[in-house]
């Protein structure tokens, strides 16, 4: 079966809900049962007491682009036919500087707000619901940011290609970094006085 | 300290975690072609609410038309069913671990209502952030980087990159 299955036909696409819902359930179950749902445990990251944020993401990053481009090789899975998230340099940059301004002050992200409400933290439904303010703000003032918006185009480019490296070399390189990266995490956290929380 | 399975404070080993987490995003793309992601299904429920209030400006906003009005059905939409499934798996988890309890967390230095009010403030600028971005940590920094897309990488940088910054200027806020 030749991936994604939606698209190529193979399931009907009235399956995509359904499959959403089920992949859902997975992205929450992960999310939680890794401790995404206390806002201190994700912000230990930015202490140095807790790495869990920097451990599960880089492993599920590099876990996914590893394993997409194996399905690729092996012809399981067109990439042509995947979502690649555009690149808009000045709003990707813009944006994600309001988004890190954000996470340090709420200590969530919008995934793992949902996360917390899934168990019940108060802290992460108003989170989520300050998010609507946020997009409603956005949506009525769109006019004043259209042009940032649209500014520094450049479709959906492949970060191998910005080094001129092909992708399986990129990926090397990033699971690389990630280890190192893990280590790095290992010998700060030995350094750092524990938070209890 | 020992940690029971049963005490709340168990989580899984961040590895396995990370490897469960990527599985999704992995099983996502073969399946739907698409990454995971959360905030897409806030931004259509904030058009379709306008949408329902008042259509016309929907129609007449070079923002909300893209998503509302017309014969779009936004609140059809394969991330509001995703986003459905977040809160199924987490509670599910939540069950498993034992960590339901409503309850706002905070570091005990500060107030509940300090907590809430810059967890507020925390949700505003995210919103708003991930309009401009296209997307939030898990839709355009996470995914973005599973099928190696350059702005998910960027996106991914300047969301650290300025919350290790942020979280320093605040951290009476956490420790």
């Amino acid at each position: 079966m030749i991936g994604p299955i939606i698209s190529s036909g193979i399931v009907s696409p009235a399956w995509d809900n359904i499959f959403a819902v089920i992949l859902g359930m997975g992205f929450g179950f992960a999310l939680e049962s890794s401790g995404f749902s206390s806002s201190r445990k994700i912000i230990g990251t930015f202490f140095g007491y807790d790495f869990v944020v920097v451990k599960v993401f880089f492993t599920a990053a590099i876990v996914a682009s590893v394993g997409l481009l194996y399905l690729s090789y092996f012809g399981l899975v067109d990439y042509s036919q995947l979502y690649i998230q555009p690149t808009f340099l000045t709003s990707a940059i813009v944006g994600g500087i309001i988004m890190g301004i954000g996470f340090a002050m709420g200590g969530f992200c919008p995934g793992t707000s949902l996360a917390a409400i899934g168990v019940g933290r108060m802290d992460g439904l108003v989170f989520f619901g300050g998010m609507f303010i946020g997009v409603f703000a956005f949506s009525e003032s769109f006019s004043l940011f259209e042009n940032m918006f649209y500014s520094g185009s450049q479709g959906p480019k492949m970060i191998n290609d910005v080094f001129g490296i092909s992708p399986e070399l990129f990926t090397f390189f990033l699971v690389l970094a990630a280890v190192g990266m893990f280590f790095g995490a290992a010998w700060v956290q030995k350094k750092v006085k524990k938070v209890e929380y | 300290m020992k940690k029971s399975k049963y005490d709340g404070s168990f989580y899984l080993n961040p590895y396995l975690g990370g490897v469960i987490l990527g599985t999704v995003l992995l099983l996502s793309f073969y399946i739907s072609g698409r990454g995971l992601g959360a905030s897409g299904a806030v931004k259509n429920t904030v058009a379709a609410t306008v949408n329902v209030v008042a259509p016309q400006h929907v129609e007449q906003s070079a923002y909300y038309c893209q998503f509302a009005g017309g014969d779009k059905e936004p609140m059809s939409n394969w991330l509001i069913y995703e986003v459905l499934g977040v809160l199924a798996g987490a509670f599910i988890s939540g069950i498993i671990f034992n960590r339901l309890k409503l309850k706002v967390e905070h570091s005990p230095k500060i107030t509940s209502r300090r907590r809430l009010i810059f967890a507020l403030g925390g949700g505003v600028l995210f919103g708003f952030g991930t309009q401009l971005a296209r997307g939030c940590t898990s839709g355009a920094a996470l995914s973005g980087m599973a099928v190696l897309s350059f702005g998910g990488y960027i996106t991914m940088i300047a969301i650290f990159g300025t919350a290790f910054i942020a979280a320093w200027v605040l951290r009476k806020n956490w420790i």
